[in-house]
């Protein structure tokens, strides 16, 4: 079932290989391999299209490849459903917010935090010391994590009327109740001002100080260039540039990928 | 093997009605995505109005089913300006429940006009039933055939030889790109919920004269336009019709051999064993129209 | 915490009624409303808090009904094994028991094969078992009776202590049993709701993929779900056995299921207090209608009231009162724990 690949690196937290996605007759993924070290913060860039989030998808287990495999922590996750995926600490954040909108902040965090607790049925019924005792420490951790997300002031304000940083920073703190291993972030900057993108930056070094290996894919040019280790570039369902930032800003198949489709790769 | 033969005529003669209740079902389910619960009732409006027409106003037979069909159109556009439209954006559950409303209004507002007592409606053909070789069947129920053939054929022309056909199965397909393509979608949703309900209304009015009519027999059959969806698969109009004959001939002989009591239960068993085994239905070809 | 107060009051009261309300008729209504209050409390949990509508919800109450009632009749039946299934009446209790694990186990299985589809699939699943089990109750006739229903059941009992098992015969009595399953039902679907458990179940229902991402299990909180839903609905369906002592095929119409939608959905689906306030209206109302219009117009009221709540009160009566006090009434604090100093 899920087999242990002995030939892996026991320093890579996430190895892509060959990954190929077919949806109906078109390729958005042509089979791609990457790998991402324990530790490291990579990003995924590309144009729209490109294949990113289906990337993101298939590595998550929302969507099927068609072709290749996925290696977390040394695990195969083909046919592992995302419930278990997140269970065994590779966690992932929506590139279109998602929320419990009817929830308050605070629950949001604590729901989030599911996989902290153990109580089932009978706990909840019986409301034994343990129960108790659980639910006083996943209030905690949900506390920290809105104090770590600075999101602490809004706790008790209904999901769907934050403000849309706001909503941002709440999905980002959904993610780490999940206490993720990997973290995979859906284009996290998307439609947040400067001050705002600075503010997740730290985010994730922080994060990152924590012992969590990032990978996020990106469109900010600038936060991309600013936090990475490393670099992979997608075009087209396929890779066309890994590196570090420095070397793939100059590689000239990026630039004419991006000034193909219109955009303007950032200094 | 005359049993047999036996069996399958009336399990055919019975199939094309119960294919085009599926058809205007899958229809309804494929371009709109709606639970439509008021299907059964349709159905048992097209009877109603069956016999109102021909046992109490004393028309023409033939024209009381166009009539009872056209009447079904009316009810099913009213349906969808009034109760659909309005909660266009809203999600599954509450146009179910809506639906659910509706459909109890409507059955015991039948209830209420014409009360319990089943009704008989009368058709103008001979009480002996032909015998061709092996088999016997009367007139009507040979009527019934011809007539659902024809339908059939009418309906399998309108969906692919027609603009009109064209733009339901562009809205089936991608309904935003339909209407940028300057299709309109909402009138097209009210065609299509209208069809159906016509569909369902005639399936009533042919049926009507074979079985009785009482207030009922739109829960049975409503449920049964479900089996036979399910199994052709959602907005399927090939898997329905093919999935009206099968329920129709799985019902004849399963009470022909395996137990008469148990036959309305056929199609609930089809329905869970095709949902537990195959849920994309018996014909995979999802997503298309025809 | 006033909600608190606000419930022990209202049981409180509840429980008076029959001290003062002493005809029998009313008291009968009373615990007809309450069975019926019981199951749309268990409706509530699948469909409010769950998100899943469940329309074969009869079904169970159905089950519950008949497995009580052959359990305290006892029963022998014929299934093909050498010799036919013997079983000895049994104590009220235990038939409530039995009831209450039968109706859970049949939840178990249809949780289990429904929930492999969902959306409108699963809807159609539910219906057809209501509908399946209704036809095996009404032509098993050598189990059930079939159409000439179980008769004569016992009423319902209890142990006290000195006296034994006594029979509740009086109709105050059975309503104050009625009245004390009803509120264990919902003291337990409170604290169901109100764990971690209940946090992935309201998961489920307001952001799947989001669930999943941090590690709901669906299949196993919806199957979890169904249990406890169906296990409260055959508690419901074995009190009015022992009630109404009489048991028919009818049990399992799919027009009980609805009735429970529309208290459930009129009420307010997912909060706690929306079954009891949408089980007291549509409990009540046919009782003031009756004598005034046919049957059938009440079923048509109903029908336009579910379509009338769907557009105008699409959350039902309760968050709207909430709604409304929220607005007159200062909100001192907010509604979970702990705000950063």
């Amino acid at each position: 079932m899920n087999e242990i690949d002995q030939s892996g690196a026991k320093d890579v937290a996430l190895d892509v290989r060959d990954l190929a996605v077919h949806i109906g007759g078109l390729v958005a993924l042509g089979g791609i391999s990457f790998k991402v070290p324990f530790g490291a913060i990579v990003s995924l860039i590309g144009p729209n299209g490109a294949g990113k989030t289906t990337a993101f998808n298939v590595i998550t287990g929302f969507m099927k490849a068609t072709d290749g495999q996925v290696f977390f922590r040394g695990r195969d996750l083909a046919r592992v459903a995302p419930e278990r995926i997140a269970g065994l600490g590779l966690v992932r954040t929506f590139q279109r917010t998602s929320l419990f909108t009817a929830c308050t902040v605070f629950e949001n965090v604590l729901t989030a935090l599911h996989l902290r607790g153990h109580t089932g049925l009978l706990g909840a019924l019986l409301r034994l010391p343990a129960t108790l005792r659980e639910e006083a420490a996943l209030h905690a951790e949900a506390q920290e994590i809105l104090d770590f997300v600075g999101l602490a002031g809004r706790a008790g304000e209904t999901a769907g009327n934050l403000a849309y940083g706001e909503q941002r920073l709440l999905g980002l703190a959904i993610a780490l109740g999940a206490k993720p291993t990997l973290l995979l972030l859906d284009e996290p900057a998307a439609g947040l001002n400067p001050s705002e993108t600075e503010g997740f930056k730290q985010l994730i070094r922080r994060e990152r100080e924590r012992g969590t290996t990032v990978l996020l894919v990106e469109h900010d040019m600038q936060m991309v260039m600013s936090i990475s280790d490393e670099v992979f570039v997608l075009n087209q369902g396929r890779m066309i540039a890994a590196g570090s930032p420095a070397e793939v800003q100059r590689d000239p198949e990026v630039i004419r990928a991006y000034l193909g489709s219109g955009k303007r790769a950032a200094a | 093997m005359d049993q047999i033969l036996q069996h399958g005529l009336n399990g055919v003669v019975l199939g094309g009605t119960y294919a085009l209740l599926g058809i205007g079902l899958t229809l309804i389910f494929g371009i709109m995505r709606v639970v439509n619960f008021t299907h059964g009732e349709l159905y048992a409006f097209g009877a109603y109005l069956a016999y109102l027409f021909v046992a109490l106003l004393h028309l023409d037979f033939f024209l009381s089913i166009a009539l009872a069909a056209l009447a079904g159109f009316a009810l099913g556009a009213l349906i969808e300006l009034l109760l659909l439209r309005p909660l266009r954006s809203n999600d599954i559950d509450t146009v179910m429940l809506v639906m659910i409303g509706a459909w109890i209004a409507l059955q015991n507002g039948e209830q209420f006009v014409w009360g319990g007592v089943a009704k008989l409606v009368p058709s103008p053909f001979a009480q002996e039933p032909l015998v061709i070789g092996p088999v016997s069947v009367l007139p009507l129920r040979l009527f019934v055939l011809g007539a659902t053939l024809v339908l059939l054929v009418g309906f399998y022309w309108l969906i692919d030889r027609t603009r009109l056909g064209m733009a339901m199965r562009a809205t089936f397909q991608d309904r935003d790109t339909a209407a940028l393509m300057g299709v309109d979608v909402r009138g097209i949703y009210t065609l299509t919920f209208a069809l159906g309900s016509a569909l369902a209304a005639i399936a009533g009015a042919l049926l009507g004269p074979i079985f009785l009519v009482n207030p009922t027999m739109g829960n049975l059959v409503g449920l049964k336009a479900f089996a036979i969806v399910i199994l052709g698969g959602l907005g399927n109009i090939t898997g329905a019709t093919i999935g009206g004959f099968v329920l129709a001939l799985v019902e004849e002989f399963g009470a022909g051999y395996l137990s008469s009591e148990y036959r309305d239960a056929f199609g609930f068993l089809v329905i869970i064993a095709v949902l537990a085994l195959r849920p994309q239905g018996l014909f995979a070809l999802k997503g298309r129209v025809g | 915490m006033s909600a608190r107060l606000g419930g022990l009051l209202f049981l409180a009261l509840a429980a008076t009624l029959p001290l003062w309300l002493r005809e029998p008729y009313f008291l009968a209504i009373l615990t007809s409303t309450s069975i019926f209050i019981i199951a749309a409390i268990s409706l509530n949990l699948l469909l409010g808090f769950t998100g899943q509508l469940n329309l074969g919800q009869a079904a169970f109450f159905g089950i519950g009904a008949y497995t009580s009632a052959l359990l305290s009749l006892g029963f022998e039946v014929d299934i093909g094994l050498p010799s036919p299934v013997v079983v000895d009446p049994k104590p009220v209790w235990i038939a409530f028991v039995g009831a209450v694990l039968v109706s859970g186990l049949f939840g178990g299985l249809i949780g289990k094969l429904a929930f492999r589809v969902r959306g409108a699939y699963f809807v159609i699943v539910t219906i057809s078992f209501a509908e399946v089990m209704r036809m095996v109750a009404l032509n098993w006739v050598d189990l059930t009776e079939g159409p000439m229903a179980l008769n004569n059941i016992p009423p319902l009992s209890v142990w006290w202590p000195g006296a034994g098992v006594t029979a509740l015969v009086t109709k105050a009595h059975q309503d104050w049993l009625v009245l004390a399953v009803g509120a264990v039902c919902y003291f337990l679907v409170a604290r169901m709701v109100r764990s971690r458990m209940g946090r992935a179940l309201i998961a489920l229902r307001e952001n799947e993929p989001l669930a999943r991402s941090v590690g709901v299990r669906v299949t196993h909180y919806l199957v979890v779900a169904t249990v406890v839903s169906a296990a409260i609905a055959g508690a419901a369906g074995a009190l009015y056995a022992h009630c109404v002592r009489i048991v028919d095929p009818d049990v399992f119409l799919f027009i009980y299921t609805v009735t429970m939608v529309i208290m459930v959905v009129s009420g307010g689906k997912g909060t706690l207090a929306g079954p009891v306030v949408g089980g007291l209206i549509f409990g009540l109302m046919p009782q003031a209608l009756r004598g005034t219009a046919p049957p059938e117009v009440q079923w048509i009221i109903y029908g336009v009231g579910i379509i009338l709540i769907v557009f105008f009160l699409p959350r039902g009566i309760v968050p709207a009162v909430a709604d409304l006090a929220r607005l007159r009434l200062p909100r001192p604090r907010s509604r979970t724990a702990k705000v950063a100093p």
